[in-house]
């Protein structure tokens, strides 16, 4: 849910074996496309990072794990900062290559 | 383990026994570290440091392997190598570095040790690539061709290679120390923007000895290397590096990353005190045990012997009547080769800068293409620069047009060595986990817009260096006109500089103004060109010699006018 002021967040690591980009979903699953990921409003963001972040490293799944702003364009949600758009599809100057490949 | 040496060719260092079991250890040591880490053993912030000694860094996508080329020279049984890896672990390409190295953009920590493996197949590795450490040394890419050529830097780098590694005191430094040599008249190398910068140079008698410079370096606060010592002979080269070292290690700061590099030490003690605590040392190291002794230098020397090259005449008939007939060649020779000592041979650069391409990428069939043609053509051994090309430093002046078709064919025989078509980047935002805004795109838009040779070669010598952030991969500060990205509340801006040198007279370019945004950047800098050239006295003024004439404010007026 967003909160009053409408910030939204997303929570992100890279997988441990093979360092790809991977987004907090529902029900705490780890999943590998933005459009999955789940939201949180500002003031929720930080107990669900602080799950995430015990999780991933419990389980040797994720590192490098932060929570990060989302807007909303047209209604879908996007990242906010060029960075987590470019993690969340894959190099600007290769089309072919990343999570975009495959969209 | 399946050894593959590289092969008894020129120039290139053959592994002994003690190299090959070092770097096999290595890699068995790592893996046994990845499987521990998978296993949940080691927690990242224990496993972090580990990885980065072995050059594997996270990034933005995935891990990054960044691959040491010593000294910028391998052969073509290991850029083969490096290809096979780039088709078999990562996505078919490979990036090529200004510290001479090669990265791998999309590794898996679980793939990484059987990479290493293979590498150790060929006598390559990823040590010294990441850490604080003494990283990879660079020098000339023309080195043990160029005609210009005093001493051959590679036989010092090697020896530094070897003294630097796993050096008990040297692996746990304040910081990151970066080491560049130079072995001939003109400075190739960047020398004087390195922690250390070493001239080696030849006394009235013919003997090898070395200027030193300390505390160069880019970064959030760029220092041109300062004069330590005018003359060190070769004898004592080690011992001097070694007291320089240890007064870094000692003296060095550990308690701030940004104030950690030997150049801040160097400008807050002041030179002169820095180079006392030098001598100081230095007296206390001279000796047998840090003596460099001729008969060593001599064994190193032989990996480095002279190629066989043939008896040819000075000028090449064959090549002359290719460029008669041939006006793109033609423009190929005069941009991007170089005179070479031997009568009858010359020094290729293959560009890896196309119009509108990545800076420094190359393909897994672009690098076995220059393997076969190094093979041809060159010894099988090539180059990388520090401005991210590929050099053939051995080719005969007879086969160059064949070179150059075959090139031609694969996207590879770009003119625009040296030229504004030939710009640095770093990965910028695209990869780097570090940088603030994006470096390709801006490259790309550059040398699309300048793509006409002729428009390029009218223009002439002019560097353009692009960095995504203040870490300065891209070398922005020493470029004639630099460029650096930076994040202005989400939106991607660029800084533009100006008069940067990265040679002997080495510069620190100074800011024209206000950063442009990405769609002013490459007006801004056509407009700088325009100004230039409406300003220079002639063809033979550089734009870094028009600019120091008539200052910045006729390119500012340009450029800011209407603000």
């Amino acid at each position: 849910m967003p909160s009053q002021d409408g910030s939204l967040k997303a929570i992100t690591a890279n997988r441990l074996r093979d360092g790809v980009v991977v987004f907090l979903g529902a029900d705490a699953a780890w999943v590998e496309a933005f459009a999955d990921a789940a939201l949180f409003a500002a003031a929720d963001a930080d107990a669900a990072l602080a799950a995430a972040k015990a999780q991933a490293e419990g389980e040797q799944f994720g590192v490098d794990v932060y929570a990060f702003d989302v807007e909303t364009e047209n209604g879908v949600p996007v990242p906010v900062k060029m960075r987590e758009r470019i993690r969340a599809l894959g190099p600007s100057v290769r089309l072919d290559l990343g999570k975009q490949a495959a969209a | 383990m399946n050894h593959i040496a590289p092969g008894a060719r020129a120039g290139i260092y053959h592994y002994d026994e003690i190299d090959r079991r070092f770097v096999g250890e290595r890699v068995e040591q790592f893996r046994k570290q990845v499987e521990r880490r998978l296993a949940g053993e080691l927690t990242e912030e224990e496993f972090k440091p580990i990885r980065l000694m072995n050059g594997l860094y996270l990034q933005l996508h995935a891990y990054m392997l960044r691959i040491a080329v010593p000294y910028g020279v391998m052969s073509a049984v290991q850029l083969r190598k490096l290809s096979e890896i780039g088709r078999k672990y990562d996505r078919g390409y490979g990036h090529f570095t200004t510290r001479q190295n090669l990265q791998y953009n999309w590794i898996k920590l679980e793939d990484t040790p059987a990479i290493l493996n293979e590498l150790a197949d060929v006598d390559m590795h990823a040590l010294q690539t990441s850490g604080n450490c003494v990283r990879n040394v660079t020098t000339d890419q023309f080195v043990g061709a160029a005609a210009d050529e005093v001493v051959d830097g590679r036989v010092y780098a090697e020896i530094l290679r070897q003294w630097t590694t796993l050096h008990p005191e040297f692996t746990y430094l304040p910081r990151k120390f970066k080491i560049a040599i130079s072995g001939a008249s003109s400075d190739r190398a960047a020398v004087r923007v390195h922690d250390v910068g070493l001239l080696a140079r030849r006394n009235e008698a013919g003997e090898a000895g070395f200027t030193f410079y300390v505390g160069g370096g880019l970064g959030r606060s760029p220092f041109i290397g300062k004069l330590v010592r005018e003359w060190v002979a070769e004898e004592d080269f080690v011992a001097y590096l070694e007291a320089i070292l240890r007064v870094y290690n000692q003296y060095g700061r550990r308690d701030n990353i940004y104030k950690a590099r030997i150049k801040i030490l160097v400008h807050e003690l002041g030179l002169d005190t820095f180079r006392q605590e030098v001598e100081e040392e230095f007296e206390r190291l001279r000796g047998p045990k840090y003596r460099m002794a001729p008969e060593i230098v001599a064994e190193i020397r032989k990996h480095f012997a002279p190629p066989p090259f043939e008896e040819l005449a000075e000028r090449s008939d064959i090549l002359e009547r290719a460029k008669a007939t041939d006006p793109a060649f033609a423009n190929w020779v005069a941009v991007n080769v170089a005179e070479h000592r031997a009568p009858g041979y010359a020094i290729a650069t293959i560009s890896l800068k196309p119009p509108g391409g990545i800076p420094g990428d190359a393909t897994c069939d672009q690098m076995d293409l220059i393997a076969d043609l190094a093979e041809r053509h060159s010894f099988g051994e090539l180059r990388v620069s520090h401005v991210q090309n590929i050099v053939l430093a051995h080719v005969k002046q007879d086969e160059l047009y064949d070179l150059w078709q075959q090139l031609d064919a694969a996207g590879l025989g770009t003119a625009n060595a040296g030229l504004i078509g030939d710009i640095i980047a770093c990965p910028g935002l695209d990869y780097c986990a570090l940088a603030n805004a994006r470096s390709i795109p801006l490259a790309q838009a550059i040398s699309a817009r300048f793509a006409d040779p002729i428009r390029q070669r009218t223009i002439g010598e002019l560097g353009i260096k692009i960095s995504g952030c203040i870490n300065a991969c891209g070398h922005h500060h020493i470029a004639a006109i630099g460029i650096l990205g930076v994040d202005k509340k989400g939106t991607e801006f660029y800084q533009i500089t100006v008069g940067g040198d990265p040679t002997l007279t080495t510069a620190i370019g100074d800011i024209l103004g206000p950063a442009v945004t990405e769609t002013e950047a490459v007006d801004a800098i056509e407009a700088i060109v325009e100004v230039y050239l409406a300003n220079r006295t002639g063809e033979d003024e550089r734009f870094v010699d028009t600019l120091k004439r008539v200052g910045h404010a006729p390119f500012k007026e340009r450029i800011y006018a209407a603000d």
